[in-house]
């Protein structure tokens, strides 16, 4: 991983509401972890954790309110002119998790691919707009003939399609997916997982990919980075964090997964997790304790994290 | 299996949606039954005519559906043939559901110990605060925290998995016989899911009801149901005990199921999604209903709709591949996975199904019309 170029560091990020009043509520708390080029980064956490919230401070639909979101090795919090702004939104956009909410029904298919090539400039004429147009709904698979009807005319799994389509069409280097499956059905879901996959094999993407449904996310992603309460708890691997999980709570999130598999879950025990110690005041930081593999841990805990990635056959940095 | 043990049975149900466009053709010929203290789950994608199912059994059915055919027997009186009096009797009473969304099935302007109250009172006749006291304890029994405190307090007040655990109370205050839970969990996070699902299984066992469970997730299914019902397209395709369902599944529309998703040791290739989309209901194809999305379809598959064949006195599935003239088929790898796990347990004894009757000597379980699911 160390000879991949980091396409996007996010250094100690905070996102706090409501500044100074009573309720102050801390979102995105002190979150750090770096995307590479080329790599899905899956972001996993319950409702309420943090991570649509980190996603959204990353494309700056929000104003951090301490750290940084380096893009490119660029401030995405220091672009100042909206042109600056624009020419940042070229190069990421963002695919939805409402299919239903998230494309304009009184807009056209075509319309609503070509909103950014119109914004951007991006068609020499009228015939080239509608050449791009098609070429991106093929390549989603869809048809030309499509985009000429309206979103109400397509079902979820089509619908996302056109939104990944939309997404496609300013040729971004970086994709922020937020829950971009958890609206489709399981058959569905498979189109569009595999569909992303091969664009990202095609054109060289990078992914952040939001979402709670972690047998999907390990499946999808390189590496995983869990959250709660606004923290990041633990990144690394997604084979080994889904499989050899160090936090406690990622070991309590995975322990809930349901199985498609009756005599797995007859036997199945779910790994209760207590929060309280994530609020004692203790200074932590994100430790390696196997290569790749980071905890958020005191310096006392430290020894406790290296001796389970021992029991867990891993190897310690 | 002797009827009295069916509390309620579903016969050869055909509901029509009269739309715009026209003639949607939700529910076709659909049977099943179900049983004292057992969980029954439906599977299927949206459209597949789950909900419209529940709906029915409720009799909550939109102005512009027909019941063109069928009988809803609960206790073996018709649910279709009573009136909206004898109906309101019944809902909320014996027959209770869960709805999906916990954010919008509650009312906002209620307290939630009224909420929970209200069914006691508006069916047992109780006083209200007699009513309260059981609300109470109704609340206490589905885990609430601090219930005395908290039973004065609005929706608004609680997250979204104490918001469904008061949906649980309300469903279940009256002791209802049949449950339904249309995606109950759906709208949670996996770790919540995990105690609704407990919860659920907890109670059923207390109250000894009847679950009908509606889902799209086969995790949810495998950790809740004791039976299930796969559909598609308005018909249900394939039933059998969960043990059969996910081990020894026949139909190839279950087989895409089960294949398109990433289990614990998928590798990193490429999913296997069901190509295409469900069928326009407005126009129900002729023949099998799934042959379009189909690599195992035949060319009987397009003229003719396949009967349900017996797999065992337990499961039986509607595919033409079970006829005895059918060739033989490799399924899926992640289904070959699963019957060989399903032979292993067989020979270990430790599978629950019914008699086995091997493809050889495959009985029709009757024309599709005349079908009643596990007799």
């Amino acid at each position: 991983m160390d000879e991949s170029k980091k396409i996007l560091e996010v250094k100690h990020l905070k996102q706090y509401f409501n500044v100074g009043k009573k309720d102050e509520v801390h979102a995105v708390d002190d979150v750090s972890f770096d995307i590479y080029e080329g790599e899905t980064f899956g972001l996993v956490g319950e409702s309420g954790s943090g991570k649509t919230t980190t996603g959204r401070g990353i494309i700056r639909l929000l104003d951090p309110t301490d750290g940084q979101v380096m893009f490119e090795g660029r401030d995405v919090a220091s672009i100042k002119s909206k042109k600056d702004l624009m020419s940042f939104r070229r190069e990421m956009q963002m695919i939805f998790q409402d299919p239903y909410a998230s494309l304009n029904p009184r807009m056209k298919v075509k319309d609503i691919v070509a909103e950014g090539i119109d914004i951007h400039h991006l068609a020499k004429n009228d015939a080239d707009r509608t050449k791009q147009v098609e070429d991106l709904l093929e390549t989603v698979g869809l048809n030309k003939d499509h985009s000429s009807r309206y979103p109400n005319e397509f079902s979820g799994g089509q619908r996302q399609r056109i939104g990944i389509a939309r997404a496609l069409a300013v040729q971004p280097k970086f994709i922020i997916a937020d829950e971009p499956i958890s609206a489709l059905d399981v058959s569905i879901q498979a189109q569009v997982v595999n569909l992303m996959k091969e664009l990202q094999h095609e054109r060289g993407l990078t992914y952040l990919f939001i979402a709670h449904d972690l047998s999907m996310v390990k499946y999808i992603s390189d590496r995983i980075g869990v959250m709660h309460y606004g923290k990041l708890l633990e990144i690394g691997p997604a084979e080994e964090v889904y499989n050899h999980p160090l936090h406690k709570y990622t070991a309590s999130l995975v322990s809930a997964v349901p199985e498609p598999d009756p005599e797995f879950e007859r036997n199945r025990v779910q790994v209760p997790y207590d929060a309280t110690a994530e609020f004692d005041g203790k200074p932590r930081t994100m430790v390696e304790i196997a290569p790749g593999h980071f905890v958020r841990a005191t310096e006392s805990e430290i020894a406790e994290y290296r001796n389970r990635a021992k029991d867990e056959g891993l190897d310690l940095v | 299996m002797d009827a009295e043990k069916n509390i309620l049975e579903v016969q050869d149900l055909t509901i029509n949606f009269h739309t715009y466009a026209g003639t949607v053709q939700a529910i076709r010929n659909v049977n099943f039954h179900l049983k004292k203290g057992e969980t029954l789950a439906i599977v299927g994608e949206s459209g597949s005519g789950k909900t419209v199912t529940t709906k029915t059994i409720m009799g909550l059915l939109a102005n512009n559906a027909e019941v063109a055919k069928g009988t809803v027997k609960f206790h073996g009186k018709d649910i279709l043939e009573m009136s909206e009096k004898e109906l309101q009797a019944i809902r909320g009473r014996d027959i209770a559901e869960i709805f999906q969304d916990p954010m919008t099935s509650l009312d906002p302007t209620m307290r939630i110990g009224r909420q929970i109250a209200e069914p006691l009172m508006v069916h047992k006749g109780f006083s209200k605060s007699k009513a309260e006291k059981q609300a109470l304890e109704m609340l206490k029994l589905v885990g609430i925290t601090n219930a005395e405190e908290r039973v004065n307090d609005y929706p608004h007040q609680f997250s979204g998995g104490m918001r469904q655990r008061i949906v649980i109370a309300i469903a279940l205050v009256c002791y209802p016989e049949i449950l339904i839970a249309d995606e109950p969990t759906t709208a949670l996070d996996v770790t919540i899911q995990a105690q609704i699902l407990d919860l659920m299984k907890e109670l059923q066992e207390k109250i000894s009801t009847s679950i009908i469970f509606i889902t799209h997730d086969l995790g949810v299914v495998a950790s809740m149901a004791d039976r299930v019902a796969v559909m598609y397209a308005g018909k249900i395709v394939e039933y059998g005990t969960v043990d059969e369902i996910f081990y020894n599944p026949q139909h190839p529309y279950t087989w895409g199921l089960l294949n398109s998703m990433p289990t614990l040791d998928t590798a990193k290739g490429q999913l296997e999604p069901i190509p295409g989309t469900p069928p326009d209901l407005l126009e129900p194809p002729v023949g099998d209903a799934f042959a379009a999305r189909n690599p195992y379809a035949m060319k009987i598959d397009e003229e003719q709709e396949p009967p349900f064949f017996k797999v065992s006195d337990t499961h039986y599935a509607a595919t033409w591949l079970l006829h005895p003239d059918a060739p033989a088929v490799e399924p899926p790898a992640e289904v070959v996975r699963r019957q060989k796990i399903y032979q292993e347990r067989l020979s270990a004894g430790t599978i629950n199904q019914g008699h086995i009757h091997s493809k050889g000597n495959t009985a029709f379980a009757g024309a599709d019309d005349d079908d009643a699911i596990g007799e």
